[in-house]
This record gives structure tokens, sequence and C-alpha cells, in this order.
């Protein structure tokens, strides 16, 4: 569908809002998309913190750390990045077709990139239940005879948290595709309005990168 | 007649204020019903809403303080057991520092008046801003709700592993205080936005009042340190319920990392309770020493410089806790660049109030105040910032009246300041000269005799946080007490002429001060998209005055 349609018809690119205190489309489009950079910043910052931890603990037991993270199933955790980082390419594509106006095409990338998130989240619940079976457990609740070094209880404490923050922000990711997705249907995005398409993408980029950094500090090394 | 007239030669850019003109009410009457208040998106009624809320919250925790203060009037016990104590001083740093130190400011005078200084109609985003007002709101409830229903005894710096370990109800207020973060990062990502997309044509970046330059260096602390703490709080708060270890020494887990977490974010947390204060002065200084600021670039390169090496100094607050000498020399050193920073400032205030035609109203007072508290706080931090002497300082009174001094003075009187400064822009009515002059005596010499017995405490070897003490304290200990209620007799007085000058007050004009800032390029209230007419142009610096006549701004009205 092309961008110059009339508007007022059916399946007409729809008009974007100019919020009243803005002095145009540009400056609102360049506050939105400077407001979700600094977001992601703080996204960041946050997960920095973890890895802050992962990092003090890793030096205090490197033994323990070494030989848990031989414990975790590299199978999955590669299935899992594979995933990711597809789903960041569909992501990506839909902005590509919603700059062209293509708000079928939008809905079906983002449909994929989310049932790629699903995915992930069934894969990482075989992982956790397969943990929970062993009792590779954060803190007091680690029982796993398997292992039985001084601090590995700490491995998956940290395991645990990064593995499940950054799950909730799939399941946060998933909810803003989502919206997004309702609005491709409407078929609202064209050449000149795709700001929301852009920042969904962007937030989805940032949930595949955080994970591009956990998986070889929690799997790899 | 100067060339920098152009300002005032504007026609339309100061409108007539005028509350029942019917087309332009001001922002305060443009609806009237609750709604209209709870859930605006203008900027200036939130900045009103959260001023309400800073003052109550800093009315709670002055409740709080009063009891510590009243509790150590004698060595033994006075009014309270020891747990309530403990739980009473956990929760004044707690709602002084989280409620009202970080939100004050930013929240009610950023809020109102970085728009008009940049000639916008609002801050970028409206919506997160009544959002973030929520956000604080709620998560001041949860933890209010912790306190009521328990409270708890750490004191505000959660020290693992006793955090972890307490049985108080660590919990929820930690958990209110993650909340509050949220708000406090989603102020700073707004303020950074409208700074950088809402300026007027002619507002260049160095055209920018001081004040926005200050709110700006804030605004990015708060959103680089901020998810700092964030996690940290939820990690002591995952280990209060379910005992990870984390920083648990009897896990393996480190505590001193949580110090290091902690620090993280609340060294630079100090810079943004206290940028802010900086900015406000820089405005006062200006206005009422009618001299432009001395230095401009200076004093807003100073800001993001504290901004900056403020998050590479947080380790000073772990000389004692087993750091390597290494380490300690390498924080005492940028610490102290701190130091350099802020004196930048100091010497520009200082150089502009000289040979200026100083108007010595209420804000100038309390200017007067916050350069002292400012220059002695600052010295006993470079004091502290000499690892050597932190060793029998730390966790005495000394720390105790160091942050006082600095970031309570001055967050205090420049706090003081605005509300006096930008009352008339704010409510358009105008207060008592007199009183203001008096209770702001009151607030300083009252904030002198509560603190630097405190000094004299530490220097002694009193240390903080302690229920009882030997007798030979006493003395120091009666005239600290006395001080605080001498400040707190200076903030009723405060409260009742502000409040009857709401009531009852005069009209102000749309520029009482005859200032040359860009906030008082509209009508006092200003009305609800803050223009009316031809936007104002902005061709002079804000700062620009040429000449010590009060007459050369002529009061547009
Ligand atoms: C400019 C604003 C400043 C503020 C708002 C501020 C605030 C604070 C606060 C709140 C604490 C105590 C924290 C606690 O343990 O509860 C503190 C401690 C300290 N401050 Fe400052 N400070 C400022 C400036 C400085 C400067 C300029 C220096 C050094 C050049 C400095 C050096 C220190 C040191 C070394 C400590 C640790 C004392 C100890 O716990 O042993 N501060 N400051
Ligand atoms: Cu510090």
């Amino acid at each position: 569908m092309q961008s110059s349609s009339a508007a007022g018809t059916a399946g007409a690119p729809h008009v974007p809002h100019v919020a009243a205190h803005f002095a145009s489309r540009e400056v609102q489009d360049h506050a939105a998309r400077l407001g979700m950079w600094l977001f992601l910043a703080t996204e960041i910052l946050l997960f920095a913190g973890l890895f802050v931890c992962y990092a003090n603990y890793r030096f205090l037991f490197p033994d323990a750390f070494a030989e848990a993270s031989r414990h975790l199933d590299l199978t999955m955790g590669t299935i899992n990045t594979l995933v990711l980082i597809t789903s960041s390419f569909t992501a990506a594509m839909a902005v590509h077709y919603a700059k062209e106006g293509e708000n079928k095409k939008v809905v079906w990338m983002f449909v994929l990139t989310i049932l790629m998130a699903l995915g992930f989240l069934v894969i990482k619940y075989f992982e956790y239940a397969h943990k929970f079976h062993e009792h590779q457990l954060p803190g007091p609740y680690y029982a796993y005879p398997g292992i039985q070094l001084p601090g590995v209880s700490m491995y998956f404490t940290i395991y645990f948290l990064s593995t499940g923050l950054h799950a909730f922000h799939v399941i946060v990711g998933m909810i803003v595709l989502g919206w997004v997705t309702l609005k491709a249907m409407r078929n609202e995005f064209n050449y000149s309005n795709y700001t929301a398409v852009e920042l969904g993408s962007m937030y989805w980029h940032l949930v595949d990168l955080v994970w591009i950094f956990l998986f070889p500090m929690l799997y790899l090394i | 007649m100067s060339p920098s007239s152009s300002i005032a030669a504007e026609p339309g850019a100061v409108p007539a204020p005028d509350e029942h003109h019917e087309h332009h009410p001001s922002y305060l009457v443009d609806g009237t019903t609750v709604k209209s208040w709870l859930l605006t998106l203008d900027h200036k009624r939130i900045g009103v809403m959260y001023l309400i809320w800073v003052l109550l919250f800093f009315l709670i925790g002055g409740i709080y303080a009063l009891i510590v203060r009243l509790e150590l009037l004698t060595p033994g016990p006075t009014i309270i057991d020891a747990m309530t104590y403990n739980r009473a001083f956990t929760m004044h740093g707690v709602v002084m520092i989280f409620l009202f130190m970080i939100p004050a400011i930013p929240g009610a005078f950023g809020n109102f008046m970085l728009p008009l200084m940049l000639g916008a109609k609002d801050v970028a985003f409206p919506k997160l801003n009544l959002a973030s007002l929520y956000l604080l709101l709620s998560g001041a409830v949860i933890a209010i709700w912790g306190m009521i229903n328990g409270g708890m005894d750490t004191g505000w710096t959660f020290y693992t592993p006793y955090s972890t370990h307490t049985t108080t109800t660590v919990a929820p207020i930690l958990f209110g205080a993650f909340i509050i973060g949220f708000s406090s990062i989603a102020t700073g990502l707004n303020f950074i936005v409208t700074t950088h997309t809402m300026r007027a044509p002619g507002i260049t970046w160095f055209k920018m009042p001081l004040f926005v330059w200050a709110m700006y260096a804030t605004a990015c602390i708060q959103v680089l340190a901020t998810p700092v703490l964030g996690l940290v709080l939820l990690l002591v708060v995952g280990e209060n319920i379910f005992h990870f270890g984390i920083f648990d020494p009897a896990r393996g887990g480190d505590p001193v990392l949580f110090q290091h977490l902690f620090w993280f974010y609340s060294h630079p947390a100090v810079y943004i309770m206290v940028l802010p204060s900086f900015g406000v002065m820089s405005e006062v200084v200006a206005t009422y020493s009618r001299k432009n600021i001395f230095g401009y670039r200076a004093v807003a390169f100073s800001s993001l410089g504290i901004a900056f090496v403020g998050f590479f100094a947080w380790g000073h607050h772990m000389f004692v806790s087993g750091q390597s000498t290494f380490n300690a020399g390498v924080f005492a050193v940028l610490t102290m660049l701190v130091g350099v920073f802020t004196a930048i400032k100091v010497f520009n205030w200082v150089g502009t109030v000289y040979k200026g035609a100083v108007d010595f109203k209420t804000p100038f007072a309390y200017f007067c105040g916050f350069l002292y508290f400012t220059v002695f706080g600052g010295m006993t931090g470079v004091a502290f910032a000499t690892a050597s002497l932190d060793v029998p300082w730390h966790d005495t009174y000394f720390v105790v009246a160091h942050f006082h001094f600095i970031m309570v003075g001055a967050t205090i009187m420049a706090f003081m300041a605005a509300l006096h400064y930008w009352f008339p822009k704010m409510f358009g009515k105008t207060y008592h000269e007199g009183w203001g002059l008096v209770s702001a005596a009151l607030i300083i010499l009252g904030f002198n005799a509560t603190f630097i017995p405190q000094f004299l405490l530490g220097n002694a070897g009193m240390p903080r946080r302690y229920y009882e003490y030997p007798e030979r304290f006493q003395t120091l200990n009666v005239a600290s007490t006395a001080g605080a209620s001498l400040l707190a007799f200076g903030f009723i007085i405060s409260a009742i002429y502000l409040v009857y000058a709401l009531v009852y007050g005069q009209r102000a004009s749309a520029n009482p001060w005859h200032s040359r800032g860009y906030e008082w390029l509209t009508a006092s209230p200003p009305p609800t998209h803050n223009f009316v007419g031809p936007q104002p142009t902005y061709t002079e610096e804000p700062h620009l005055y040429v000449g010590p006549e009060k007459s050369e701004v002529p009061d547009a009205v």
C-alpha cells in the first residue's frame, strides 16, 4: 500500500498526531527516540549491576564458577541464542516494512518475533525445570551433590537472578511488540510514521543484546 | 537606554496578568475540579502538586528528626526505647533523602520552571511526568506502610548483612525506595529530552539559564546512577526474603560488594540533591546582585564536571572497609576533584556579588546561608577525603555534621530561596518581606546551632547512631537539640506567612524582582500554555544585567 493514497478513505495512511507542545513531527519523533535511547541505557545499567556481582564472585570462587558453568545445558543455551538473534532480525525487518507502509508484513514480522520469544521462554522453562529437578538452586536451596565447591550456590543465585530478570524483559518485550502489532493491524504505519515500530524493535534489540552478554558469561566461560 | 532592552521591548511578551481574563486564565484557575488537578498534564500543576507532597514529606521527616534529637537530650533513655530510636533515625533518613531532598527541587521547581525557561509549552513527555509523580507517591505509600507496620532499623544506608537479617520490615520499605527510584529516573529522562528538543528558537545551549544546566546535569546522574541502586535494592529485598546469601559472608557473600554498589549510586545521589541547589542559587545571585553571572560557561560546565567525577568518588565511603591503601589513595584524589569543581562555582558566585548592587531580599539571605554552608561543609569534605583523617572521624557525628552542612544545608537554603524567589511567579502573590528575613535568619542560626555542636561531638569521638552516650557529651547534645528547635521554629514562621500570602497576599506583578530570567517573560501566574500571543524572543542571555539600575529591567506590567 502506498503512502500517497487519499486521506480519509479506508486503508489510508494514518495521519499521525502532533502533540500540542511540540513544534513539529520531527521534533516529536526526535524526542521519542532520544527518550528510548536513554531508557535503554538505564536498562543496561540495571543489568550491569548483576554483571558486577558476577565478576566479583567469579574472582572470589573461580573453580566453583568454572565447574558450575559446565553444568548448564549448552545445547539449549545455544538454540536460545540463535532464536533470539533471529527474532532480532525479524524485528528489524518490521521496521524496514513499516517505512514502506507495508503494514501486513509488519504484522507478520512481529508475529514471528513474538513466537520466537515464546519459544525462547519454553526452552528456558525446560532448562529451569531441569535445574529444579537437580536442586541446582540459589543460596540455601542448593542441594546438588554433583558439585560441592565453596561458592557454587552463588553461581546459581546469579544464574537465576540474571536469566530471571532477562526472562521478565522478554515478557515485557512481547507485550510491547504485541501492542505495536495491533497498531500495524490497524494500518497505522507509513514512510513518515513508524516511530512506534522503531521504538518497539529497539527495545527488542536490547533484550537480545543483554542475552548476548549473558550467554557467554553464564554458559561459555 | 542600553541595547539589551530588547527583551522588555518585545510587545506581547509580557501580557497583563488577569485572573478573570476570559480567554487566557492562569493555570491555577483553568479548571477547578479535583480531577482537573489530579489528572493534569500541565507541568506547572504537576510542579505545584510535587511541592505540596514534598512539603508534607519534609514535615514527616522533620518530626522524626525532632524525636531523635529529643531522645539524645540526656545520656540515657529519654522519651523512647532503643529499638524505636533506631527506627526513628532510619525513617528520618529514608524520608528526607528519598522523599524530600531528591525529588524536591527537580519535582517542584524543575517541573514548573524548566519549560518556562526553555520557552516551551510543556516538558517533552507530559504523561510520563504525571506518572513520575504517582510513582513517587506509590513508593511513598508502600514505604510509609512499612514504617507503620514495623519500621526498619538499618539506617538509611541499609548496610548488609545486617539489613538482610534484621526482623524489622525491610522489604516493603526498600521496595518503596525502588519505586521511588523509577520516579527519579523518569523525571531525569524527561528533563534531558526536554532540554534537547524543546528549546525555543534563540535559546542555544549557551543561552540556557543556569538552572536549566543544573537540572540537566542532575538528570544525567539520575538516569545513570539510579538503575544500579534499583538493582541493589531488589537484591537486598530478595536476600531479606529468600536469604540467597549474595551479601552474606556466612554464605560466601561479600558485604563490601553491597557497599560498592550502594555508594556507586548514593555518592552521585548527593549531587542529585545538591546540583539543583547550585542551579537555583545561580539564578538568585544574578537577580539580586543585578549583575550578569560571572563566568557563565564555567558555572555550566562545572555542573557537568561534578556530575562526571561524582561517579568516581564512591570509594571514600569505604576507607575503613579493608580497601587497599592504593584504592584509598585513588579515591581520595578523585574525591578532591569534586571540591575543585565546586570551588569554581563558589568563586563565580562570589565574583557575581562583587561590586553588584545587592538587593538584600529573602532569597538573597538564603543565598548567603547557602554560600557559607557549602564552603564550610565542602571543606570538611576535603578533610574527610584525606584517607588518614577519615579513619578517626568515620561513623562519628562528624560525618553527620558534614553531610548535613553540605547536603541538607545547601539544599534547604536553595529550596527556601527557590520557594521565595519563584513564589510570585507560581502563585501570583507577594509575601511579607520582613517576616521572610526573620525566618531566614532563624533557620540559618538554628542550622548552625544544630550542627556545629555535632562537628565537635564527632571530633570528640561520639559515634553516630548511638542511643546512649557518656555524660561528657551531654552539653553539646543539648545545644544541638536546642538548635533543632530553633530551626523548627523558623520553618513554622515561614509556613505561616507563606500560607497567609497565598490567601491574603497582594497580587504580584509579572516580574517583581526585575529579573532577566526567561521564566519572568510571562504573566504571574502563567497561563495554561505558558505564553499568550507570540512567543517571546530570546535575543539576550538570561543573566545579562548591564547596569546596577533596578529600573533597567522594567516591571513590564
Ligand atoms: C557537594 C556536596 C556534598 C554532599 C551533598 C555530601 C554528602 C555526604 C554524605 C551524605 C555523606 C555521608 C553518608 C553516610 O555515611 O550517611 C558524606 C560523607 C563523606 N563526604 Fe561528602 N558530600 C559532599 C561533598 C563532599 C566533598 C566535596 C568531599 C571531599 C572533597 C566529600 C567527602 C566525603 C567523605 C570522605 C565522606 C565519608 C565520611 C565517612 O563516612 O567516613 N564530600 N558526604
Ligand atoms: Cu560520597
